[in-house]
């Protein structure tokens, strides 16, 4: 009967602990907001509320004296709390950085089944039937806007390691290309000049790579090109080196091909019907998607991965932080325990006491998660990082910690407090009184 | 040795405290074990089988090919067995997401890359079949492929000169890398160059290649053969890059992001916590043996030996965790490769990483426990005795 009992009750605490963390995990901000003034309230209001915050001073009061236990509660939880959400912040990062490359307005172009621009080839002829297609933008002259676009890659070496090789992607632009992209803006020096060996150098390449400011010259395919200006874009096209399409194109060797046509569309309205034309055309062989598609996808597979992997080692981080917990909460109640047991045989009942270990665990548990969460934003929020992307080149991009990472941080170092101080407090409130007092 | 029960004594005293402490540092090496893995995934620049090949590729990026002529003149240099080379061909079969490392390569090439192991007589169809490939048995096992099938691959990049872009293949080998093969070895799929060559819409038979792989007579002519190899193309409009296929993968492996870095700092944050961790249960340990270990110090044993049996029992707790961690790690890591459907190759916690585990166990194991042991030692038995 005993046994059962007992089996009986461990069963119930897993059982609330489920269904505490799958609550837990789709709580939006205000509903923990109004559980935490709900505590207060009861707190405030109830006889046994009172009760609770007494018991929970007294337990507060005495946490300087168990400094070196209780600040393993707290840095195991900004630990796992920080690498979550540095993790979550690159992949956040890398994601935010190629959505905002793509928008609705604009479509892009490649030969059938190319994937990235660097494999696709379009002959002129195809990227003249593109451009002229109905549903692009044409400007005061009656001309489509459009740029036919090439993207070559290059080693330059990264800054503080001459030896190193990254490819870099440079990219031949039309003059259309800052109708197009109005979100480019040249912020030093100016913009290229057709046919010239000039190059216009993103802002986040500059900050990556060596050699690039106005003014420098970098060996390209054999020739030597003159940086002029530097742009700045907020999104992918940053980590990108920019020329004049016949200038890189006659470097490289491409004759009068293009690798992809981008185009102002006439409305975002407009794209399912330039596609359908451009799908109908037997001169051609294309893939249309929207840039936003475009850039969208090419950040899909790393996101994942990132996310998977920053979760994965979350969660085994996380299994040790509240083991960490436990036993600090355990040593807690024990030191407590003829405090505790003099409470309950003075009257106390066993809800103030249980939710007085939970509450200081869980204080504890949100100040490591304000640590972690703190230390990785102040570190990590805007620190710039690079990978290979889809064009097997550079793509520089920007951590970033959102208020929404934060508050996930948050929420995972309560989650890790709750479980840590759930069984110490239910001890708390179950040994029996007697045995308690006994105990030296 | 000869105390090795007591100390295992003192490790259970708190049963609950001790096991609390072992998942703790169970979990810290498991990661341990796990974020190892996928640095070693990253970087193969580690296997020795390639220090007598070197790679040629373009000076001024990767994606530009150079001059097939080349090849007469390099093996011409001094210090060169053999030049072979090959082409990226950019693969896909049947879906986008199915993506397969092909390449199209010299007809000397698995003489060079010799821990490509293929059976003779596969080896022998391979050379006699035009559209012939072969391919490594974890490709093979993934698609489900067996010798004699004919697979269609698609190119991202080329087409054939009929326009059109799935090129068909005869599978007729299936290779096993040998023993110390580059991690993703046999992940691999190779066809005749030139069958590329010949039905390549972008390129006419003999005029260019990707890169080259040059094989030493041997591994310390590296620096000379690189040297003698770029002057031949200095000034040129295809200047070439020539490094150790070491140097050639590590800076590839770098330009995806610097793993070992990420895994670094994860694991500094983890141990970090770790030492806290289990510092604290040792400093509570000892301090509530403070009697017990007065008793041991009164019937003769030295400050030396309690100092030892302190210390031991930092390490003993921090081996038994770690090395159930680490074997689990080593279940566990051939899982996530297999359930990540060959887009992270893993390979199994070797050597190196449980001699790395375990010297960290025992660091960590004496540092928490230098504290409370050097207490211990220090400890006046009439004082702890009384108390005070």
């Amino acid at each position: 009967m005993h046994f059962l009992k007992r089996f009986g009750s461990a069963l119930l605490t897993l059982l609330v602990l489920a269904v505490f963390l799958a609550i837990w995990v789709m709580l939006p901000w205000p509903g923990v907001v109004a559980l935490a003034v709900a505590l207060a309230l009861w707190m405030v209001a109830t006889r046994r509320g009172r009760q609770t915050w007494q018991v929970t001073r007294v337990g507060l009061s005495t946490v300087t004296q168990r400094l070196g236990s209780s600040s393993v509660v707290v840095v195991g939880i900004a630990g796992v709390v920080g690498v979550l959400v540095a993790m979550l912040a690159m992949s956040e990062g890398f994601a935010d950085t190629l959505r905002a490359t793509g928008n609705d307005r604009t479509a892009i172009v490649l030969r059938g089944g190319s994937q990235a621009e660097l494999n696709s080839i379009l002959d002129r002829d195809s990227a003249n039937v593109v451009m002229q297609a109905p549903g692009v933008k044409k400007d005061a002259q009656g001309r489509p806007i459009a740029s036919g676009e090439l993207v070559v890659v290059a080693n330059l070496p990264r800054k503080g390691d001459p030896q190193s090789d990254s490819n870099v992607p440079i990219r031949g632009v039309s003059e259309d290309v800052w109708k197009l992209r109005d979100q480019v803006k040249i912020v030093e020096g100016r913009t290229f000049h057709p046919g010239l060996r000039e190059l216009i150098v993103g802002k986040g390449a500059q900050a990556q790579f060596e050699g690039l400011d106005v003014g420098k010259s970098i060996r390209l395919a054999g020739q030597t090109w003159t940086v002029v200006g530097i742009f700045e874009s907020h999104d992918a096209l940053e980590s990108e080196l920019w020329g004049d399409t016949q200038s890189v194109a006659s470097a490289y060797r491409r004759g009068s091909s293009v690798q992809s046509v981008t185009v102002l569309l006439d409305s975002p309205t407009t794209f399912d019907a330039f596609k359908a034309n451009l799908a109908a055309d037997p001169r051609l062989k294309v893939d249309v998607s929207t840039t936003r598609e475009y850039f969208g996808k090419q950040s899909e597979g790393l996101t994942k991965v990132l996310r998977a992997v920053g979760i994965t080692v979350g969660i085994i981080m996380a299994i040790g932080a509240i083991f960490g917990a436990l036993n600090t909460m355990f040593a807690a109640i024990q030191a407590r325990a003829r405090e505790i047991a003099t409470l309950r045989a003075i009257g106390f009942r066993g809800v103030p006491v249980v939710v007085s270990v939970m509450l200081e665990t869980m204080l504890l548990a949100l100040l490591g998660g304000v640590i972690g969460a703190g230390i990785v934003w102040i570190v990590f929020n805007g620190y710039s990082a690079s990978t290979l992307g889809a064009n097997f080149s550079q793509v520089v991009f920007r951590f970033h910690v959102s208020g929404g990472l934060l508050w996930t941080g948050i929420k995972w170092a309560l989650a890790i407090g709750f479980i840590g101080g759930l069984f110490p407090a239910l001890r708390a409130a179950r040994v029996p009184v007697t045995t308690a007092l006994r105990e030296l | 040795m000869k105390y090795l029960h007591l100390v295992w004594a003192a490790l259970f005293r708190r049963k609950a405290r001790t096991f609390f402490t072992l998942v703790s540092i169970l979990a810290a090496f498991l990661l341990f074990g796990m974020l190892d893995a996928t640095r070693a995934a990253f970087s193969s620049g580690g296997s020795v089988i390639g220090v007598d090949r070197l790679i040629t590729t373009s000076r001024y990026s990767i994606i530009q090919s150079l001059p097939a002529s080349l090849a007469t003149r390099m093996q011409a240099v001094p210090g060169v067995k053999s030049v072979g080379y090959a082409n990226w061909f950019g693969g896909i079969y049947q879906d986008p997401k199915n993506f397969v490392l092909s390449f199209a390569v010299s007809d000397n090439y698995l003489d060079i890359y010799h821990e490509i192991v293929l059976p003779p007589e596969q080896r022998k169809a391979f050379e006699a079949t035009r559209t012939g490939a072969i391919v490594g048995e974890a490709l093979a096992k993934r698609f489900g492929w067996k010798v004699g099938d004919k697979i269609p691959l698609q190119s991202t990049i080329f087409p054939q000169r009929n326009g059109d872009k799935t090129w068909p293949f005869d599978l007729v080998g299936i290779y096993t890398p040998a023993k110390g093969a580059a991690n993703g070895t046999d992940q691999q799929f190779f066809f005749h160059h030139k069958y590329f060559e010949d039905a390549n819409a972008f390129q006419s038979v003999g005029t260019t290649v990707g890169w080259y792989v040059v094989k030493l007579t041997s591994p310390d002519k590296a620096d000379a053969v690189a040297k003698a190899i770029d002057a031949l193309s200095a000034n040129s409009d295809h200047e070439t890059k020539t490094q150790t296929e070491q140097a050639f993968n590590a800076s590839f492996a770098k330009q995806l992001g610097d793993i070992g870095l990420i895994v670094s700092a994860i694991m500094g944050a983890v141990f970090f916590t770790l030492i806290l961790l289990t510092g604290n249960t040792m400093a509570q340990a000892v301090r509530e043996r403070t009697n017990e270990l007065a008793v041991l110090k009164t019937i003769g044993f030295s400050s030396g030996s309690v100092l030892g049996m302190v210390l031991a029992e930092g390490m003993l707790l921090l081996l038994l965790g770690g090395v159930v961690g680490l074997a689990l790690a080593g279940v566990l890591v051939p899982i996530v490769a297999k359930g990540s459907g060959g887009m992270l190759n893993l390979p199994p916690i070797g050597t190196q990483t449980w001699v790395l585990g375990i010297v960290l166990m025992l660091v960590i194991g004496a540092l928490v426990g230098a504290l409370p042991a050097i207490r211990a030692m220090r400890l006046n038995i009439v004082d702890a005795l009384a108390g005070r």
